[in-house]
């Protein structure tokens, strides 16, 4: 089973970034499993969802707490919500930012992970371009599926339609596009620099 | 069809597969999506002929229901918490008039203090209200069950209510097979009332029954229950039959066959504490699983048969009798009267407290070293209660507990879980 938590805040599409994820994970014949992290939703409020993922029937109702995956839709949550929380080693991180993992003031931190696996998307201004409103979640679900390889960015288009439709979907695909060609550049310049 | 959807969607769809023919609907989280979802369907016409009413308030729904019901409409209504408080009146009336209404329950908790989270204490306080109640482990099993429930309410002429997890099943997208109308058609078929309110033969419905006869009356809701018992289990056969899926029934039982240890629980944990105990199994501890789906009707036999070799009971609950302890502990322990094990009653996920697997893990493993309190509650924080237990012994004007407390357990917005 792998999991995959979203942080992010009210008003950024955390859940719906969850519910599109198990949709696409589901196009692709797996079992998947997404659920917000309940309370008095308000926008900017730090809201958490989860996604679980698996080859048969996923019963498991707790929270994730051990992810295998880490999505952070909002980077000033790094210093305010203990978002790495039980990261898994072998773990995922993609955040939205423009910035580098130093200068988000986690460079050190991110150090125990596999550089491999950690990536900044700039998702909300790709958003912008493609949407006309700085909504991160369809980008970093693109960027999630070239830098984790468990989901396709077909499958991510195909959910994104499922929840939306007309300008706003086609907006949002191209944004996940954009986003999983950044990242997919991003690890093939990684992969030849730590070749160098 | 296979889809990946919403709780309340499925929910939305199975009711609207059933051809309700009056919908009446006040929003309260966490049902509001299922009647938004059918209110939609009504619409744009492909739920027709329904009338979807907006009503004023949670006592309009059930009352509205209650009319439209005794007209000879298939009704249907869905609520939670608070709002099925506010309609008790109206819902004892539903049953004791026998009017086989189909409502949702979205458990959720009761305040004070003010809590919008998961736990069962809202269908809990109706526990006694005449109602058939159904509980949902899955939201292709709530999804079924609506199903089932229009069959079952109609033949009984009795209302079902059919609980599930508010926000855990609700709010779940998780994969569920929907049945085609055609499917539904066959197994359901169009509504028969057994009572009318029809001009051309006027009767009335409603009577006042003194000390002669109420009894009687009471008595007769009873009988129809009992034989709801029988019939539960037929009506899953034939769904079985007709979907292809095990959903429904009476109560299911896992692992339990050389089981020296079975808990029972109702609704959504029931998935946790199922990968639980193949954990425990995996580690050579002889542990089941009862979950109940009939709540009422209780299956007192059935509950009987399915624990009465083992040596332990664990009843994990998400509702709390202030004052006894366990509610469906209570039950249970009915059902087992006159024999002799060592049975726990565990009290979790109160006001949406997540019940984890490393918790219950540890918990299982307490009762089967029997060293388990009677009445346990999981992670309880001592701390705090001792805490606030000492303000109190001062004698002081202490203020308002729920207040205190939280100014005890501080900013919970940076945790995670």
């Amino acid at each position: 089973m792998f999991q995959i938590r979203i942080h992010g805040r009210g008003g950024q599409g955390v859940v719906t970034g969850a519910e599109m994820l198990s949709i696409a994970a589901f196009e692709q014949g797996r079992h998947a499993q997404a659920f917000p992290s309940f309370g008095s939703e308000r926008t900017g409020a730090p809201v958490v969802a989860f996604c679980r993922i698996a080859d048969r029937e996923i019963r498991l109702r707790e929270p994730v707490m051990a992810p295998d995956a880490l999505i952070i839709q909002d980077p000033t949550l790094l210093h305010q919500v203990d978002v790495f929380q039980g990261l898994q080693p072998e773990g995922y991180v993609l955040i939205n930012s423009t910035r580098s993992f130093d200068e988000l003031g986690v460079g050190e931190f991110v150090q125990r992970f596999r550089r491999e696996r950690l990536c900044n998307v700039p998702a909300s201004e790709i958003a912008q371009r493609h949407v006309g409103r700085p909504l991160p979640n369809a980008a970093l679900l693109g960027g999630f599926a070239a830098i984790s390889g468990l989901i396709t960015l077909d499958a991510v288009a195909h959910a994104i339609r499922d929840k939306f439709s007309g300008k706003v979907a086609e907006g949002n695909v191209a944004a996940a596009t954009e986003a999983f060609e950044y990242v997919t550049r991003e690890m093939e310049e990684l992969s030849h620099a730590q070749a160098d | 069809m296979l889809k990946q959807t919403e709780g309340s969607r499925a929910v939305a769809e199975a009711v609207a597969l059933s051809r309700p023919e009056v919908i009446c609907a006040y929003p309260i989280s966490p049902q509001t999506h299922i009647v938004e979802a059918l209110g939609e369907l009504v619409k744009d016409g492909s739920l027709t002929p329904c009338e979807f009413i907006n009503v004023e308030s949670e006592f309009a729904a059930m009352s509205v229901a209650i009319g439209a019901s005794a007209a000879g409409a298939r009704a249907y209504t869905a609520t939670a918490s608070q709002g099925l408080l506010f309609m008790a009146e109206a819902v004892y009336n539903a049953s004791g008039l026998g009017l086989p209404i189909v409502m949702t329950v979205a458990n959720r908790a009761i305040g004070a203090p003010i809590n919008i989270w998961n736990d069962h204490s809202d269908s809990m306080s109706q526990r006694d209200c005449g109602w058939i109640q159904l509980f949902a482990e899955t939201n292709q099993e709530a999804l079924d069950l609506h199903i089932q429930a229009f069959k079952l309410a109609e033949e009984m002429s009795l209302p079902v209510m059919v609980c599930m997890d508010g926000f855990i099943l609700t709010h779940a997208y998780e994969r569920v097979d929907m049945p085609t109308q055609a499917q539904v058609d066959a197994f359901l078929p169009p509504y028969v009332p057994r009572q009318v309110l029809d001009p051309a033969e006027p009767v009335s419905i409603g009577a006042m029954v003194g000390p002669e006869a109420f009894t009687e009356v009471r008595y007769l809701a009873h009988a129809r229950q009992m034989r709801a018992l029988e019939r539960i289990p037929q009506i899953a056969a034939e769904f079985q039959a007709q979907f292809g899926r095990d959903s429904g029934g009476l109560l299911h039982t896992y692992r339990c066959d050389d089981a020296h240890t079975i808990v029972v629980a109702l609704g959504s944990v029931l998935g946790t504490i199922k990968d639980t105990v193949d954990a425990m199994r995996d580690d050579g501890e002889r542990i089941g699983v009862l979950g109940i789906t009939s709540f009422r009707p209780f299956p007192l036999a059935a509950v009987r048969e399915a624990l009465v070799h083992a040596e332990r009971v664990v009843v994990l609950e998400k509702s709390f009798s202030v004052g006894l302890g366990g509610i469906l502990a209570n039950d249970v322990r009915m059902a087992m009267s006159g024999t002799r094990r060592n049975g726990y009653t565990v009290i979790a996920g109160l006001g949406g407290r997540a019940i984890t697997q490393a918790s219950l893990q540890r918990i299982f493993t307490e009762a089967i070293a029997d060293t388990l309190e009677p009445l346990t509650f999981l992670d309880m924080d001592w701390k705090v209660v001792e805490r606030q237990l000492e303000r109190e012994r001062s004698g002081e004007r202490t203020g308002p507990a729920a207040e205190s407390i939280l100014r005890d357990v501080g900013a919970v917005a940076s945790r995670v879980s």
